[in-house]
């Protein structure tokens, strides 16, 4: 059992660092997302609460142009999310199921470079790619492009839960007579399934949330949401900008607070030990 | 139950079993032939081979050489879900996402039962092992114990002709493992179906078994009922592996009529039967159960060793005596507390006799 000494607050200098990583990763999005609330047009002086600025990103005189944008990023996102939770599910299935295969560490690499790739080159290559095959920017290549990024967001969820799984499961349903097919469907599926709802959750915000990659590849005369943003803020920051930001954190956040209950929801994968 | 049963018809029959891993050789050539209706232990320390063994007649693993068949019909080659046989795991690998009814359906269904007849089956099974309350329960819900029996009727559900448990009660503790021996052997006897049991349990072996295949580094050692391999052990892995024992080390002086004249350091004689592979002027083990000696302050007719009492050990049902024999090597003497009224406790140091019971002491070819 720890001393009361071990405990990590009593180490010296633990409230004042927590307080300051606190204020520095949470106070900008505390205060847009305060002043998104403001009555007056001001982003630094408080005029007391208002909803106006919600009501202008929908009735406003840019509402059409964020409508499009959010239109084109959540179809983006719902699409793409599904091809690489897809891609990433037989990745995982391939990887760990398959027995140990040539080129099995290297294929592991493969799938997760995009993680360790900094986002400029990655961005940058790709434009460089559909240049050089001449495919047309628009909505397309942004649906390419994000389908190739979000596959190791999908996929590390569904490995990470496929790794818990033993195989005596699907051993034993072999053994009680299940074909491969029967015993993928039936047994190893469902057990996959919160992990693989994760993987969906994950890839889906990564595509919702990105700027980089999309700004690259999207061309002129479509926008994302973050695109569209950007694309306002350069004309100064108007507080329905803070209205939007906030929606999409809101969604970001429900999000990935289900992505994390559904990954813990599944059915438990160990056994107790013993006698319980 | 079959009042007329043929007791030789052979389940299943392994021929020249070879696996090898790599350059490493799992099994070394093992033949044994497991009866119809028979509870048979594979026994032996972890690594020997036996698990490797029980995957292969499960199909989970491939023979590099041999042949096996059940009930005639030659199956190495068919894939564990065409095999008529069910396992046990020592996981239990039981469905967390099903009931328990569900997961006990499975198999019937899989082999092409309808829902009603799985359902019916999977009650039955239920029954059998005492846990139909539980039926729509999540095997999380379930205590080691019932997730065991659980496994266990989910493998019995789709009646096969042959059912493996692999080490199915080392995850449970000490007084329900031995409950569940004797719920085994009974339930093994209303399924009249052939059990295969995996164990590093010698007393397991011993409580359940109607025969044991005694295995050491991938090689059979012995195959006999309980008695047999605790009484004539063939070598000196098997005496020391089963139960405890005295392992003397022995030269053979004489042998006439079925006898032989051995002694040990400090110029001790016994006399023991002739064993087949050990003659004149051999230097081999002797094994000599401990509680087949006993000891006296003076000597007895027949073998009777002299040595000094070093200690008493109290181990509840007995007392364990250490002797030093003079000039000789160390033994155990067990003695049953139950008859300590007419048996004489030795303080340490005290002289004494050490006294065997004619065939008490077997000679091991190895």
């Amino acid at each position: 059992m720890a001393q009361a000494g071990e405990d990590i607050k009593n180490y010296p200098g633990f409230m004042p660092i927590t307080l300051f990583c606190l204020v520095v990763l949470y106070a900008p999005l505390l205060v847009v997302m305060i002043y998104s609330f403001n009555e007056s047009k001001s982003i630094t002086v408080w005029q007391g609460l208002s909803f106006k600025w919600y009501v202008d990103v929908f009735v406003g005189p840019e509402s059409a142009k964020f409508k499009e944008a959010a239109i084109n990023s959540f179809s983006i996102a719902i699409v793409a999310a599904l091809a690489a939770t897809a891609i990433a599910t037989s990745a995982a299935t391939g990887m760990l199921r398959g027995g140990s295969f040539r080129g099995r560490g290297f294929s592991f690499g493969l799938i997760n470079l995009p993680l360790i790739v900094p986002e400029i080159v990655t961005a940058v290559a790709t434009l460089i790619f559909f240049s050089a095959i001449d495919f047309e920017r628009g909505y397309l290549t942004i649906l390419v492009a994000h389908i190739a990024f979000c596959i190791p967001f999908a996929y590390m969820p569904i490995a990470a839960r496929m790794q818990g799984i033993e195989d005596t499961y699907e051993q034993a349903a072999m053994d009680l007579y299940a074909n491969k097919t029967q015993a993928f469907r039936l047994v190893l599926f469902p057990l996959m399934l919160p992990g693989i709802v994760s993987g969906f959750i994950l890839a889906f915000i990564i595509s919702l949330d990105d700027f980089i990659i999309t700004n690259f590849v999207k061309g002129a005369g479509i926008e994302t949401l973050p695109t569209a943003i950007f694309g306002a803020v350069k004309q100064g920051i108007k507080p329905n900008i803070m209205a939007i930001s906030t929606m999409l954190l809101a969604v970001s956040i429900v999000m990935v607070t289900i992505s994390y209950f559904v990954g813990k929801s599944g059915d438990k994968l160990k056994q107790p030990p013993g006698e319980k | 139950m079959a009042i007329v049963e043929d007791r030789n018809i052979i389940a299943v029959d392994v021929q020249n079993a070879v696996k090898r891993y790599g350059s490493f050789t799992a099994l070394k050539t093992i033949s044994l032939s497991i009866k119809d209706n028979e509870f048979f232990t594979l026994l032996g320390p972890s690594g020997c081979g036996k698990t490797t063994l029980l995957r292969i007649i499960g199909g989970f693993e491939e023979l590099s050489e041999g042949a096996i068949s059940l009930f005639g019909d030659e199956i190495a080659k068919l894939p564990p879900n065409k095999r008529p046989i069910n396992t046990v795991f020592q996981n239990y690998a039981l469905f967390p996402h099903m009931t328990i009814e569900e997961n006990v359906m499975f198999g019937v269904e899989m082999r092409g039962g309808s829902k009603a007849e799985a359902r019916q089956r999977a009650s039955e099974m239920l029954d059998l092992v005492q846990l139909t309350q539980f039926a729509s329960r999540k095997p999380s819900q379930l205590s080691g114990g019932q997730q065991q029996r659980v496994a266990l009727a989910r493998a019995l559900a789709p009646e096969p002709k042959v059912l493996l448990l692999d080490e199915p009660l080392s995850a449970l503790d000490l007084k329900l493992r031995q409950a569940m021996r004797y719920e085994l052997k009974e339930i093994q006897r209303k399924a009249g179906i052939t059990f295969i049991f995996v164990t590093h349990d010698q007393e397991e072996a011993l409580t359940m078994s109607d025969r044991i295949a005694v295995m050491s580094s991938g090689e059979l050692q012995q195959l006999g009922t309980a008695r047999e391999i605790y009484e004539s052990p063939h070598n000196t892995f098997v005496a020391d592996f089963i139960g405890e024992t005295n392992l003397l080390e022995v030269s053979v002086d004489a042998l006439s009529g079925g006898s032989a004249t051995c002694h040990l350091g400090g110029g001790h004689e016994l006399i023991c039967d002739e064993v087949k592979g050990v003659g004149v002027g051999a230097k081999v083990h002797l094994s000599i159960r401990p509680e087949r000696l006993t000891l006296s302050d003076t000597p007895m007719e027949g073998a009777s060793l002299s040595g000094v009492v070093r200690d008493n050990i109290y181990i509840g049902t007995d007392i364990q005596t250490i002797v030093d024999l003079n000039e000789g090597p160390q033994m155990v003497i067990r003695t049953s507390n139950s008859d300590r009224g007419n048996k004489r406790i030795f303080e340490p140091r005290s002289p004494v006799f050490v006294n065997m019971e004619k065939g008490a002491a077997r000679l091991l070819a190895d």
